[in-house]
């Protein structure tokens, strides 16, 4: 028998009006009480570890709701997880059983014995099993090369900053730019789950004045989403029909201009920013509508998260950080708890602000990026002798990428540009290919014998 | 090259490299609806500070992006004066 858990999440569905509304469908989820979305075959997933492939995000959200307790771990696969990796997670997550939609692309991987229809339709049932078990939550990082890492959440974790932050009275529509599958998104489903408020899901192919029209036919109160989701939404003449009362930013270092935007754009709404992350969870809120963190929250513990700043970068020890991670050996936490989120900071008067990334990462609209992946790919050109990629501050999406590169003497450097950009497009992602390419003459490089990379 | 011609100029040929299809630039073009998403557009105004020699967004105090073209352009005509 395993340890018993005060309630699932499932028990724990708030009282109200609880409708979930994606771009096609909508769901009460308080039906959810007595009704299930899995065709029957709940029972199918107990204690086993799960993997959520489905494309719906409505679909998502009830089978989330309905697993926890029930299986043993569930693995959630975001809409942008490479094929190629499959395999491995599936073996690090030891996941044998998967639930899919009709949205979910076909792979080998998902070809398990045990694999349930997800749907949108919530059918009263009387024989729904027991919810009793501590599931582990499994959500996949983002800033990785190769195959993400998998970390573990508990729902206790996951739902401990809910509640601590700012509280609004009134009816309550939560919004969301983000993906419920990603860390950000998934804390506003579980906000609105147990808030007994509704929500509207983004849909990844949907036009932003068309989510942003259908935020407002919902009635929007609280709208969540990262600086570039934010940015991108206020470039749209679409953002004149949403009024939200607050106002939420993450993901993302949330900038005095873009906080000084939205205030402009909604005078009447709280605009707050958190930071957050898969692996540390949310750490803390700011409401006081400047960038950047008080340097009082670091004299105490505030609602049991410990901030430190160690080796220039944010350390975190909280009940809402990740335990451990799954396939892999990588630790988490160092010896007294604390999770390094590699994000610099620097004390300037009494707050701090973010000074970029250790190691360089590069922080595109909440997509990171290794620095080192690109400098590879224009490294293979025969006339490259070494090059350096950098962040540029973006007013769009935070930061671009931009190359200086070294040519090795008697290069052709207009030619050479434009093959560095093929070559570049041709083997990366969009969002990693230089927006510009300098040449230089010298780059600089450490004591270290490392290319010398400016933090921030 | 005006500083119109340019953001045009560039406009297309950020829209040729990311595979994207450009709408026609009038000025009252919803910025949104040209067919550059919102990494095209960090693109864009990297690629114009290096012609232009300026980011009027990040230079200037109102941070307020502009929803139309024709407001894009008058941004750049007015920071680069």
């Amino acid at each position: 028998m395993a340890r018993a858990r005060p309630q699932s999440l499932r028990q724990r569905i708030g009282d109200g009006s609880g409708l979930f509304w994606d771009r096609a469908a909508h769901a009460a989820i308080t039906d959810l009480a007595g009704g299930t979305s899995l065709g029957g075959r709940l029972h199918e997933l107990t204690r086993k570890s799960v993997a959520i492939a489905t494309g719906s995000q409505l679909t998502t959200a009830l089978a989330l709701i309905e697993l926890d307790g029930v299986a043993r771990r569930i693995t959630i696969l975001p809409p942008d997880a490479q094929p190629a990796h499959f395999a491995a997670l599936f073996a690090g997550a030891a996941i044998d059983a998967v639930v899919v939609d009709r949205d979910t692309p076909t792979h080998p991987a998902f070809a398990l014995p045990v694999r349930v229809t997800a749907t949108a339709e919530i059918v009263a049932t009387e024989h729904l099993p027991a919810a009793s078990l501590e599931t582990e939550w499994v959500l996949l990082t983002s800033g990785t090369t190769g195959v993400p890492k998998m970390v573990v959440h508990s729902l206790d974790g996951l739902t401990a900053p809910i509640g601590a932050g700012r509280r609004l009275d009134g009816a309550v529509v939560w919004g969301t730019f983000y993906d419920i599958r990603r860390y950000g998104g998934l804390q506003i489903l579980l906000r609105a789950a147990i808030g007994g408020a509704s929500l509207v899901l983004s849909s990844a192919d949907e036009p932003i004045a068309e989510h942003l029209v259908r935020l407002a036919r919902h009635g929007v109160t609280h709208l969540s989403g990262t600086p570039s989701h934010w940015r991108r939404a206020l470039m749209s003449p679409a953002i004149g029909n949403i009024s939200p009362r607050y106002v939420r930013l993450s993901g993302e270092i949330a900038d005095q201009a873009i906080l000084d935007s939205l205030h402009a754009t909604f005078p009447e709404a709280a605009v707050g920013h958190a930071y957050a992350s898969t692996e540390a969870g949310v750490a803390f809120e700011v409401n006081d509508g400047l960038a950047g963190i008080p340097a009082g929250f670091f004299e105490e513990v505030r609602d049991g998260v410990a901030l430190k700043v160690e080796d220039g970068s944010l350390r975190i020890r909280s009940p809402r950080t990740a335990s451990r991670y799954v396939g892999s050996d990588a630790v988490l936490a160092d010896a007294d708890g604390f999770v390094d989120t590699g994000d610099i900071l620097e004390l300037r008067g009494d707050r701090y602000v973010f000074a970029g990334r250790r190691g360089g990462i590069i922080n595109i609209g909440g997509l990171k990026v290794h620095p080192e992946e690109i400098e590879a790919v224009i490294n293979r050109h025969p006339q490259v002798r070494m090059s350096l990629v950098r962040p540029k501050a973006s007013p769009i999406t935070g930061s671009i990428v931009i190359a200086d590169v070294v040519l090795k003497s008697g290069g052709e450097s207009g030619e050479v540009k434009s093959e560095l950009l093929k070559l570049c497009r041709d083997a990366l992602p969009r969002h990693k290919v230089p927006a510009a390419i300098s040449f230089v003459a010298a780059l600089d490089v450490a004591s270290s014998g490392k290319l010398a990379r400016r933090q921030g | 090259m005006s500083v119109k011609l340019t953001i045009m100029d560039q406009m297309s040929e950020i829209a040729r490299e990311h595979g994207k299809i450009l709408a026609p630039l009038r000025d009252d073009l919803v910025l949104l609806d040209s067919g550059l998403d919102s990494l095209g557009f960090a693109v864009l105004v990297a690629r114009l500070e290096d012609r232009l020699g300026v980011d009027p967004f990040t230079a200037s105090e109102d941070a307020l992006f502009p929803v139309t073209f024709g407001d894009f352009v008058k941004v750049y005509e007015n920071g680069a004066r």
